[in-house]
């Protein structure tokens, strides 16, 4: 009986495991950041570059860094929607220009409107690496004290923000945004 | 025919051409060996089965450039390979490094290799224990059935 059964036993241990396998996207990294401090950046505003943006701007507040570059389908598809909520305004968006030509960067933000606060020219991608960024749109959630709450990779939508960002934002005010 | 030899003599010479980070990085063949051996144990997130010794991914080509900045710098091969898991995880490894999370990676080939290993001892031992029959024919009635 035992040497009929245990090759079923180990085929239905292996059944789930694989499943979650195949249903996990390999490309989709957690961030080490999760729930650890944000790294720290200095950078010159894309729109002027005497100026500097850095994490200091957005201190004390739940904020948003969307990592955009006008070379990245991804970042033209949620494009409309950080506009949008930017419009609606339940917290600072701050950009990452990444490895982008400061003239496409602009004209991007004058055809298609501007979300952010400001964006950070991050013409060599250092700040970039910095952040652990792989591949743009990549969105990060900053807590009050500065910690990564959420990355999201991949066009941010409607519905993730309202199942993946809302809550947490909720969680980190301790009331509704 | 000279020419088909100058033809065959350039496809041999293509991959040359396709390599990915050419030319040298540093004068001091120390260093260079250092750069080297560390851009082939680090993974292209991009482009996830590359090094980035291989990948021509702009990410590729911006750690090569910031490994060879800290190398000069003076830092560590330690150092190095902190730098990019703080960014980006174990998984920026080939060699992901003993820890908590990573055990399960490093013990797992052993304990399938002993496994296995079990059950086909205990296998084999079966077998031995079996009367030897060397009649290979099958006979009609088994075959039908």
């Amino acid at each position: 009986m035992m040497r009929y059964l245990a090759p079923l036993v180990v085929f239905a241990i292996m059944i789930p495991v694989f499943m979650v396998g195949l249903k996990r996207d390999p490309t989709m990294l957690p961030s080490p950041f999760l729930d650890k401090p944000a790294p720290e950046f200095e950078l010159p505003k894309l729109k002027d570059l005497s100026q500097t943006v850095s994490n200091k701007d957005y201190a004390g507040q739940v904020a948003l860094v969307n990592v955009w570059a006008t070379w990245c389908v991804g970042c033209r598809q949620e494009h409309e929607f950080l506009i949008r909520l930017s419009q609606e305004n339940p917290l600072p968006i701050y950009g990452l220009n990444w490895r982008d030509r400061r003239e496409d960067g602009l004209a991007w933000l004058q055809q298609l409107g501007d979300p952010y606060v400001a964006s950070g020219y991050d013409a060599d991608g250092r700040a970039g690496i910095d952040w652990g960024v792989y591949g743009a749109p990549e969105t990060f959630l900053i807590s009050k004290d500065g910690r990564v709450l959420y990355k999201h990779l991949g066009p941010l939508n409607r519905v993730i923000w309202e199942r993946e960002f809302v809550p947490k934002i909720a969680a980190d005010h301790g009331a509704t945004p | 025919m000279k020419k088909l030899l100058l033809v065959i003599a350039l496809l041999a010479a293509s991959p040359l051409l396709f390599a990915i980070d050419t030319g040298k990085a540093f004068d001091d063949p120390v260093l260079q060996a250092r750069y080297e051996t560390i851009i082939s144990e680090v993974r292209c997130l991009k482009c996830q089965n590359q090094t980035i010794k291989d990948s021509n991914a702009f990410l590729a080509g911006d750690l090569r450039r910031e490994i060879r900045r800290m190398l000069a710098e003076g830092k560590t091969d330690d150092e190095i390979y902190d730098f990019l898991v703080v960014r980006y995880g174990e998984f920026a490894l080939y060699r992901p490094r003993m820890s908590g999370k990573t055990l399960i990676l490093w013990i797992a080939p052993g304990l399938f290799i002993l496994l296995g290993g079990i059950v086909a001892i205990r296998v084999v031992r079966k077998r031995m224990s079996m009367p030897i029959d060397d009649d290979d024919e099958i006979e009609p009635n088994q075959a039908a059935s």
